[in-house]
């Protein structure tokens, strides 16, 4: 299996905070895997350099094999590399399905055309409807994105991840602040989107259910560093993981 | 605008096009020469607000642009009487300058774009009181004669009257609403709104983000070129203050006036601004503080602008919820 993704000592500090203290890991094609890791391990930092949101200190990224570490993000999602984010990043006063349009555009190059019509571009008009009906929003293509509930933007967050047609997706906590039922769709939707759309996705999580659930590669980090990696079950009997999880159920 | 509105979209527009059509015909010469100050303003706040409701950036310094546009259309017309070609001219000369200073300043977001185009439109200010070889100092451009649209072969139109010049701006501000239309609600419209809702998730779509600012800022300061283009053939003149940054204040006035969220708001908001002011001026001389009082309950008051008001608050209450 080619590496989709591969990073070679990696390092970030903010200020005295080593945020990434030299992190070497390889995201293969086609494998669900999670990272996780205690708050302020440098989970979402890792996907902030990863993704290009950060410029790194020190180290390398490859990305298909090239080498994009001084890659602006934007040029890195048109090769393929996307992402959500943590908090809830969506275009609030946009539709529903302008949200999802404009990365459709942008993965076709349209979104520079000052004097054409937004519903004259068809084909991608006919794309951002097929996300938005896998993402089960069909019928709100045309609801201002931001008095939709909490769940739902969180839906929408993860068709607007999926639009540029990613081969990488990066999920920032896709589930967080979701009910036990909202989870479980949006579990569902990440699970059907890997099977479907041939994206291989990277989810950062808290809860341990979700998790061991969802993923076939578990990475463990903490203070800036992979402690762990393997299969869920090798990362359950893990004497290190369970330490630094003391008192929950892993 | 919703798609209630959608519908009588044709009709308000027509019944537009009609009034500028007969204007001068049913007012007075002071009427006509009003109608041009707000039509004027009006493609100054559109384009401004291009910038500002549309991509979510606050300039405070198009009257550099506004000026770069009135003393460059100002110089051709000295040198050659052509109308067409002098507002032309002065829609490119903003333009180049908006790019160039633009470069600069869409590095940054917020109150530090601001500050950045106010500084900038104020060094233009400068320029335009020091550089007297070209721009006259402090007597500025005088002697700007209000030049024919020569059509090659079929003679010429002149415009020796206010009545026949208010035709050339409201063709032009027509000219510079359809653009603007068009504009908006392209994909360019929608990626430079998606900008103004989440830089980071534009970003994060795969779009160069500060180029489409760039463009943005180019945008209104072509619109403000052509505003200021304008001026020189109907006052004969150009001077340093038309720079100053109170100039600056009026697109962002009329646009907070008739609201920046909705496509009419800047074009009500600057009809608006120069109806309330020549009222204000009948009854007294110190018409800015009543100005800034009456501004103060328009923006507080219609939260959303005038526009807003009208159409999701004061049309449904009359014609019933949909």
């Amino acid at each position: 299996m080619t590496d989709l993704l591969r990073v070679d000592g990696l390092h970030k500090r903010f200020g005295e905070l080593r945020a990434i203290d030299g992190v070497d890991l390889a995201l293969p094609a086609g494998r669900l895997t999670a990272i996780i890791g205690p708050n302020g391990a440098g989970k979402s930092t890792f996907i902030n350099l990863a993704t290009g949101a950060l410029a790194a200190d020190r180290g390398r990224i490859w990305f298909k094999g090239e080498d994009v570490t001084r890659l602006p993000a934007h040029r890195r999602v048109r090769r393929g590399l996307s992402r959500s984010f943590q908090i809830m990043n969506i275009f609030p006063r946009l539709t529903v399905l302008e949200n999802v349009l404009v990365p459709v555009l942008a993965r076709r190059g349209r979104t520079g055309r000052p004097l054409a019509r937004v519903e004259a571009q068809r084909e991608a008009v006919g794309e951002a409807e097929r996300i938005l009906v896998a993402v089960g929003l069909g019928d709100r293509r045309n609801h201002p994105a931001g008095i939709l509930a909490h769940g739902d933007q969180r839906l929408l967050e993860l068709g607007i991840a999926v639009a540029p047609g990613p081969e990488l997706c990066f999920l920032d906590e896709p589930s967080s602040g979701l009910t036990p039922v909202e989870r479980a769709v949006v579990l569902d939707l990440i699970r059907k989107l890997a099977g479907e759309r041939r994206t291989t996705f990277v989810v950062v999580e808290h809860d341990m259910d979700v998790v061991f659930s969802l993923s076939e590669w578990i990475v463990v980090m903490n203070r800036g560093r992979v402690l762990a990696q393997g299969p869920p079950e090798a990362i359950r009997a893990n004497r290190e993981v369970r330490e630094i999880y003391l008192g929950e159920e892993v | 605008m919703g798609d209630r509105y959608a519908r009588a979209f044709p009709l308000v527009a027509g019944a537009f096009v009609a009034l500028l059509a007969v204007l001068p015909w049913v007012a007075g010469r002071y009427t006509v020469y009003l109608a041009i100050q707000i039509l004027i303003l009006a493609i100054f706040a559109l384009g401004f607000n291009v910038l500002f409701g549309y991509t979510g950036l606050l300039s405070f310094g198009q009257a550099g642009f506004f000026a770069v546009g009135a003393y460059a259309c100002g110089k051709i017309l000295l040198a050659t009487p052509h109308l067409l070609l002098g507002l032309l001219g002065g829609v490119v000369a903003a333009g180049v300058a908006a790019l160039v200073l633009g470069v600069l300043s869409v590095r940054h977001t917020r109150i530090y774009f601001s500050m950045l185009t106010l500084a900038f439109g104020m060094m233009i200010y400068s320029i335009a009181w020091k550089w007297r070889d070209f721009t006259g100092g402090d007597d500025g451009l005088v002697g700007i004669p209000r030049a024919p649209i020569v059509l090659p072969g079929l003679g010429s139109l002149t415009f020796a009257t206010v009545e026949r010049y208010y035709y050339v701006v409201a063709a032009a501000a027509l000219l510079a609403m359809w653009v603007a239309w068009r504009l908006v609600h392209s994909p360019l419209g929608l990626t430079l709104q998606a900008i103004r809702d989440s830089e980071s998730r534009v970003d994060f779509a795969g779009i160069p983000v500060r180029r489409y600012r760039l463009a943005a800022f180019t945008v209104a300061g072509l619109y403000a070129g052509l505003a200021g283009a304008l001026l020189p053939p109907l006052e004969n003149t150009v001077t340093p203050p038309i720079a100053h940054w109170s100039t600056s204040a009026e697109p962002v006035l009329a646009t907070l006036i008739g609201g920046m969220t909705s496509f009419t708001g800047p074009i009500v908001g600057a009809a608006l601004f120069f109806i309330i002011k020549d009222i204000i001026v009948r009854f007294t001389e110190h018409w800015l503080i009543w100005y800034g009082a009456i501004v103060i309950v328009l923006v507080l008051g219609f939260r959303g602008g005038v526009v807003r008001m009208v159409t999701d608050h004061l049309l449904p209450r009359i014609l019933g919820r949909p």
